[in-house]
């Protein structure tokens, strides 16, 4: 088994799950308390990554990340290296591949809170911040959980984009679902299994933790979602 | 705990709100309103869609009016002319919603220490403390919202909005759906915590049971004005506009014409539209001749299933039965009698008097139960 192309899955969605819970949760307040006419031309941007095939997206940032691009001839002269085919080529491909699945669950989950609660925050003399941390948050936490998890096995799956952007260099760029291609593609099948099995038991076990998460919690913090029919 | 000033000048609250709000199919919501509240309960009274909410919405900076000028004691908290508009955690206006909007995470403790960060801890916990024995709830410190009853629920969101020593306070219906004693028991802890403050409490309520059991100065608003203010008498029992008729507990409003006027009885009499029916009211300002509406209460009505003798009240109408209907502890009936009229009564008395649709009754009015509203 190819043990590189599995850490270095991990290392990128790691790395992807953690920048996009930093930048998406202000993203997320933003779009779900902002009164600004235009907002829905970014909802529309952020929920683009859903739609689009994998190889338009690549190819954009790709384009971006060359030689002659703006982000790459900016990285070059920051870095003094091109950004395409790297491991930071990849996390920023992917940061922008996995937006929506940290954006969405963190926009509805800020939406649900009661507004009168925000209100009650506030005259009793809390400002937006703290009235974020103590409140919001803590009642999103089901939301949080949701995106981090999301965004997490989003990327360790994705495939398309990486192969655009990153192109197949082992231990950089080589990830689990490449791997598993080029097995396929040299009629490995055993390999391709193994490697397939494997990125299956994850996907599988990191879900039914995001469920279990949010039933506890949600149960905790009296947010439970439930139907008559499933009360006993 | 105040300071010598704030207890020689009586802290007031004044506003001047003007708000237009356009709705969608319908013409917009004006309120246009001017007011005063004095240390102690002032009773805010209208039915729903008044816009009673708004206004304490205003005050307390969640809502920005068009214009107008709000002042708690000397402090200016909003002022268009001069641009002045004070957030609303910068207010020290408290505010407990009709949903109370207790925080559903945090336990009774934490929901009252909420208001109070940057307190040192020792202080913060006495003070704490403090409130939750003179609400009587310090036993449910550790519970969390969910696992307590109504009453104890509508306790803790009081003690949590007057923990922060506010300089006024805001009730939006706080203690809708609870019974009777408990309420009272509630507005008494209220009254006791606010003997030594003198704070200017706000009131909002659409209930007429509430105004009778607060009996303090009434404001009443209706369609973003206020329309009246003065005691709970005052404001009730001489309603001057239709929509605050039927809120105050009118169930009957008549529209009849004078016929003429008996200045040394005191009573005029007047014949309700499009019946045989007549009837004696107080002596309003009307000529014979003029259309007017009387309002009365259902249950200020007298029925009997035989014609009554030897009475003094001095109207007596003849009908029957329509539609007889059981609330709870009351049976609602629906009278003819050339006018419709509603009349309630006990289970017991409908019983003994075997009322029943079809049956043939006397409905008794004493003069002074008839109201006179203006049109």
């Amino acid at each position: 088994m190819n043990m590189d192309a599995l850490l270095l899955s991990f290392r990128l969605a790691l790395c992807v799950s953690a920048i996009l819970l930093a930048g998406g949760m202000p993203l997320a307040y933003w779009l779900a308390y902002s009164n600004w006419r235009g907002k829905f031309l970014l909802e529309a941007v952020v929920a683009l990554p859903l739609v689009l095939p994998p190889t338009v997206l690549g190819f954009y940032v790709l384009l971006a990340m060359g030689p002659r691009g703006p982000l790459g001839k900016l990285w070059q002269t920051l870095f003094g290296h091109g950004m395409a085919f790297t491991f930071e080529g990849l996390v920023l491909a992917s940061v922008l591949y996995s937006l929506p699945f940290a954006v969405q669950p963190l926009i509805a989950s800020f939406e649900s809170v009661d507004r009168k609660l925000l209100d009650a925050s506030a005259v009793l003399g809390a400002g937006p911040l703290k009235t974020f941390w103590r409140i919001i948050l803590p009642l999103s936490i089901p939301g949080v959980v949701t995106a981090l998890v999301l965004s997490f096995a989003h990327t360790m799956g994705e495939f398309g984009v990486v192969l655009m952007v990153g192109g197949n260099l082992a231990g950089v760029t080589r990830t689990v679902s490449i791997d598993i291609y080029d097995h396929v593609q040299s009629l490995e099948y055993a390999d391709a299994n193994r490697m397939a099995l494997v990125l299956l038991a994850i996907s599988f076990s990191v879900l039914s933790v995001v469920y279990a998460v949010n039933r506890s919690v949600g149960r905790q913090i009296g947010r439970r979602l439930w139907t008559p029919w499933a009360a006993n | 705990m105040d300071t010598v000033g704030s207890e020689l000048i009586p802290a007031l609250l004044t506003a001047r709100v003007k708000l237009e709000r356009l709705r969608h199919g319908v013409s917009p919501f004006v309120l246009d309103i001017s007011l005063e509240v004095s240390p102690g309960i002032t009773i805010l009274f209208g039915p729903s869609g008044a816009g009673k909410s708004t206004v304490l919405d205003c005050i307390a900076g969640l809502v920005r009016p068009d214009s107008g000028r709000i002042i708690a004691g000397e402090e200016v908290l909003f002022d268009s002319q001069r641009g002045v508009s004070c957030p609303p955690q910068e207010r020290r206006v408290a505010y407990v919603f009709q949903t109370l909007a207790l925080f559903p995470h945090l336990n009774a403790e934490e929901n009252v220490a909420y208001g109070l960060d940057g307190m040192p801890r020792e202080e913060r916990s006495a003070r704490v403390q403090e409130i939750l024995m003179a609400f009587r709830v310090d036993k449910l410190r550790a519970r969390r919202p969910a696992e307590i009853s109504g009453g104890e629920r509508q306790r803790i969101a009081l003690a949590r909005s007057l923990v922060t020593q506010p300089r006024v306070l805001l009730l939006d219906e706080p203690l809708t759906g609870l019974d009777a004693e408990l309420k009272a028991s509630i507005l008494d802890d209220l009254r006791a915590w606010n003997a030594a403050r003198r704070i200017p409490i706000l009131y909002v309520t659409h209930s007429r049971e509430e105004v009778d059991a607060l009996g303090e100065r009434v404001i009443a608003m209706d369609h973003g004005h206020v329309l009246s203010e003065g005691t709970p008498t005052q404001v009730l029992e001489a309603p001057r506009r239709k929509r605050l008729a039927q809120a105050a507990g009118f169930e009957n409003l008549l529209s009849g014409t004078v016929m003429d006027l008996r200045e040394a009885d005191g009573v005029m009499r007047v014949r309700l539209s499009e019946s045989a029916c007549e009837i004696e009211v107080p002596l309003g300002y009307a000529m014979a001749k003029d259309r007017v509406r009387v309002a009365i209460r259902a249950g200020d009505i007298l029925l009997a299933t035989s014609q009554p003798h030897d009475l003094s009240a001095r109207n007596v109408i003849e009908g029957h039965i329509v539609a007889m209907e059981t609330r709870g502890t009351l049976v609602r009936a629906r009278v003819d009698c050339g006018v419709e009229f509603i009349v309630h009564v006990t289970p017991g008395a409908s019983r003994t008097l075997e009322l029943a649709v079809g049956r043939l009754v006397w409905l008794v009015l004493k003069t002074h139960s008839c109201h006179l509203v203006e049109e």
